[in-house]
């Protein structure tokens, strides 16, 4: 494997980079922030986002999307991580779009893919039900009724599911795993917003004996299994990816104000003290940046240890960027804690982001599983 | 079929034909790799056919040029070669210092002659080399060495003390650095100098390590004369010659291996000492968090290895990034050597035994605290990174 991005994909994150520097900056979600948009980021965005065809990363061709794999969605990710740019890509581009292009039936990928490309309804995956990552801990359940099913439980901290119209809900059918699909304004569903400490929002779903038709099943046991797992695992890569970018980018903060930054009669970043931690951060974010390429392109290759190397680039990732927000706070002495200057902004995001979808620990531990200890 | 995959099953055949089924397992000592130089004993028959069959290929330095003895071969099929050679667990057939330090070094700095009568012998494992930098007042600031080479017409006359010279009793030749210019600015009047073991004035003092071992000694030069043919690039150019070597060492130091961990894999060590516990895992949860944590860490700095030599330039070297390898590489092993013995318990601690337990892990943990000293210590590699990499002001 080559860690060498094709001409295409060198022009995507060229476009990424660019596109949302621009549109998006880091004042923009302070601006939605104190204006406390009731969405937390901007509907305008999202619909730049589809129009540049990035929604449809994750979608193949034939159902609307541009099919660029996991490559694709995390250099998207990467460059939405280096300016904070908050929106449900996470959750409708990547999580539901690969759990249903993975464990959807024909019908359900034809009448849902396009609209996620497309942007048109916003999707999320509604898998985790405690605080921590764990989604092999399912009490939500369905059982059969008619044709149909009714469905009950309730599912939590689903990014941005506040402003999804329709979840991919993981419960058990038949002492199985399955995967519903389920409307947000099905009889029964209701969500409830919170505002998170990264100025962004993450819903609840109360599913209240739901009444779903037949066709609401994607997949059960383990299609549905594969299916879950898959848009867990990509969904991984791509945070680990948004975490590399939000790192490097306060990195790159911390370490223009380190060359201008007067104390003693010189610049700060003479101190020995100080090079040798960013010297540290540094090689850590190298290492970040590496793993997450791997775990990426062996999404998209489909080799057999793409489960370790997302496992390894989240637990990297989340440390690394945490240790780089949490540097530069230091390093930037009190203006760092003051919520007038954006490194805070970078601090609470990589929190954030690091625990969805599982922290460093919990992927130290599934690394060990994986390799056998 | 494109011409890689072509050269990849070409490759794999011949080594399926050629590597004596002794030689596809992991060295785990310095001692079971082989050296070469005029006075190398082979350990066994299979390493000797080893090295000589993959020497006549040149492959033992697969991509220097033919006609330096080398395979001739791009970057992508030694890649190829590589992952083959892994594929079977074969082992290098040869290791050196010639191999990792000067061969680059000459083949960027040293003239046609230097290269014809040099290179070939190392690719054949008949001269073994040894590095003379360090010395007693210069380690860190190596700069400041006063090893001396006095002009003696069509030769120097070479004085002074090296020290921690890596198996200089054994090596039949050292690159060293000396002061030629000793008017010149300290970093401008240091030369290169190829100097031949057994010339008289030579001599060396093997000196003992923590694990018991004495694989470096205390160099002499005592009024050796060096024919200034000898001499690598201008004088006064060593010191750059010198570091383009170290970039080319510390890679080396710790890409030896890349992922086998010879010598010791905690998560093994562990299952087999503490072993599992009902749910098949290993029964100690804050042993298998630290191996955990481990193992992530050596992913991703086998990934960056990876990475960095493929986005360095052909023939460019890895530059300063070379720091972060060597600062993350040997950090990681020291902490590996750490999580063995301690995965070992008590066991660790045996000294003297039958053979599995012969001191082994205990020897290998304390040979691998020289990781961070050695091709320059961790310290000044963060020196290096902070400067050169993320162009942070001197004090
Ligand atoms: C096993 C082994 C094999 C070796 N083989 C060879 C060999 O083959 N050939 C050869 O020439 N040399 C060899 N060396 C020598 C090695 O390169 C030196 O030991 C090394 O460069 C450090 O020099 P020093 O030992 O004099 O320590 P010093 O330079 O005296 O360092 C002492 C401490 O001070 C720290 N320090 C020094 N300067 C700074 C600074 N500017 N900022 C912060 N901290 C600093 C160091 O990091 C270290 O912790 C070998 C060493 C070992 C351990």
């Amino acid at each position: 494997m080559s860690f060498k991005l094709s001409e295409e994909q060198a022009m995507l994150r060229d476009a990424a980079r660019e596109f949302l520097a621009e549109k998006s900056p880091v004042s923009e979600l302070r601006r939605l922030r104190d204006e406390k948009n009731p969405d937390g980021f901007s509907r305008q965005l999202w619909s730049g986002m589809a129009e540049m065809g990035w929604l449809g990363v994750l979608v193949p061709e034939e159902h609307g999307g541009i099919g660029f794999g996991a490559v694709g969605a995390g250099l998207i990710s990467e460059a939405m991580g280096r300016s904070l740019v908050a929106s449900p890509f996470l959750s409708s581009a990547v999580l539901a779009a690969v759990a249903i292009r993975e464990g959807g039936t024909d019908a359900h990928k034809a009448e849902h893919l396009p609209k996620i490309a497309s942007g048109e309804r916003i999707y999320a995956l509604a898998a985790d039900e405690r605080p921590r990552h764990d989604p092999a801990a399912i009490d939500a359940s369905a059982v059969r009724d008619g044709n149909g099913f009714r469905l009950s439980g309730v599912k939590r901290h689903i990014p941005e599911g506040h402003a999804a119209d329709a979840f991919v809900v993981s419960a058990m059918l038949d002492g199985e795993v399955a995967l519903f699909l389920v409307e947000a304004k099905a009889e029964g569903a209701s969500t409830d917003a919170r505002a998170l400490v990264d100025s962004r929002y993450a819903a609840d779903l109360t599913l209240n004996d739901v009444k779903l038709d037949g066709g609401a099943l994607m997949s059960s046991g383990e299609a549905a299994q594969k299916a879950l797992d898959a848009a867990l695992e990509t969904g991984r890569a791509c945070l680990s990816a948004e975490l590399l970018g939000a790192g490097e980018t306060a990195f790159d903060a911390t370490l223009d104000y380190l060359k201008q930054r007067q104390q003693f009669g010189r610049v700060i970043g003479t101190f020995q003290g100080l090079q040798h931690r960013a010297a540290h951060l540094h090689s850590e974010l190298e290492l970040t940046r590496s793993l997450a390429f791997k775990a990426l392109a062996a999404l998209d290759a489909g080799t057999p240890d793409a489960p370790m190397w997302c496992a390894a680039a989240k637990a990297k990732a989340t440390a690394a960027g945490r240790l780089s927000a949490s540097e530069a706070i230091q390093m930037f002495g009190g203006v760092g804690m003051t919520d007038e200057f954006d490194i805070g902004f970078f601090y609470k995001r990589a929190q954030a982001a690091g625990e969805f979808l599982g922290d460093d620990r919990f992927h130290a531990d599934r690394l060990a599983k994986i390799n056998g200890y | 079929m494109s011409d890689l995959d072509a050269f990849r099953a070409e490759t794999r055949k011949w080594l399926e034909a050629n590597c004596p089924p002794a030689m596809r397992k992991p060295a785990v000592t310095e001692a079971d790799a082989c050296w070469g130089g005029r006075n190398f004993k082979f350990q066994s028959k299979d390493q000797e056919t080893w090295m000589r069959r993959m020497a006549e290929r040149g492959w033992t330095v697969p991509t220097w040029p033919k006609e330096y003895g080398g395979g001739g071969l791009t970057k992508d099929e030694a890649a190829v070669l590589k992952q083959e050679m892994r594929r079977i667990g074969a082992r290098e057939p040869l290791v050196s210092f010639g191999i990792w330090m000067l061969g680059p070094a000459l083949l960027k700095y040293g003239n046609e002659a230097q290269k014809h009568e040099h290179l070939p012998r190392i690719a054949r494992g008949e001269i073994r080399w040894c590095q003379g930098y360090s010395e007693p007042g210069a380690g860190s600031d190596l700069a400041s060495l006063r090893t001396k080479g006095e002009d003696g017409g069509d030769h120097y006359v070479v004085t002074g003390q090296k020290v921690w010279t890596s198996y200089a009793d054994e090596a039949d030749m050292i690159f060293a650095l000396v002061r030629t210019e000793p008017d010149a600015p300290k970093h401008e009047g240091i030369s290169f100098l190829l100097i031949d073991m057994e010339w008289d004035g030579v001599s060396t003092k093997p000196i003992k390590l923590i694990s018991g071992k004495s694989p470096f000694c205390e160099t002499f030069f005592d009024g050796v004369k060096v024919p200034k043919a000898n001499v690598v690039g201008k004088p006064g150019e060593g010191w750059s010659i010198a570091k383009y070597l170290l970039t080319h060492e510390r890679t080396n130091i710790v890409s030896v291996d890349s992922g086998a961990f010879a010598g010791g894999d905690p998560k093994r060590v562990a299952l087999k000492h503490v072993g599992a516990g009902d749910d098949g895992r290993l029964a100690d949860g804050v042993l298998r968090a630290d191996i955990a944590r481990f193992e992530i860490d050596a992913l991703g700095f086998f990934a960056t290895l990876e990475r960095v030599k493929a986005e360095a330039d052909t023939g460019q070297g890895v530059g300063a990034r070379a720091s972060t390898l060597k600062y993350v590489g040997s950090e990681l092993n020291k902490r590996r050597h750490e999580l063995v013995m301690s995965a070992s318990g008590a066991d660790g601690l045996l000294w003297e035994g039958p053979e599995e337990t012969d001191g082994m892990a205990a020897r290998n943990w304390l040979r691998s605290r020289a990781n961070s000293i050695e091709g320059g210590t961790t310290e000044v590699q963060l020196n290096i990174i902070s400067k050169r990499v993320l162009g942070l002001p001197d004090a």
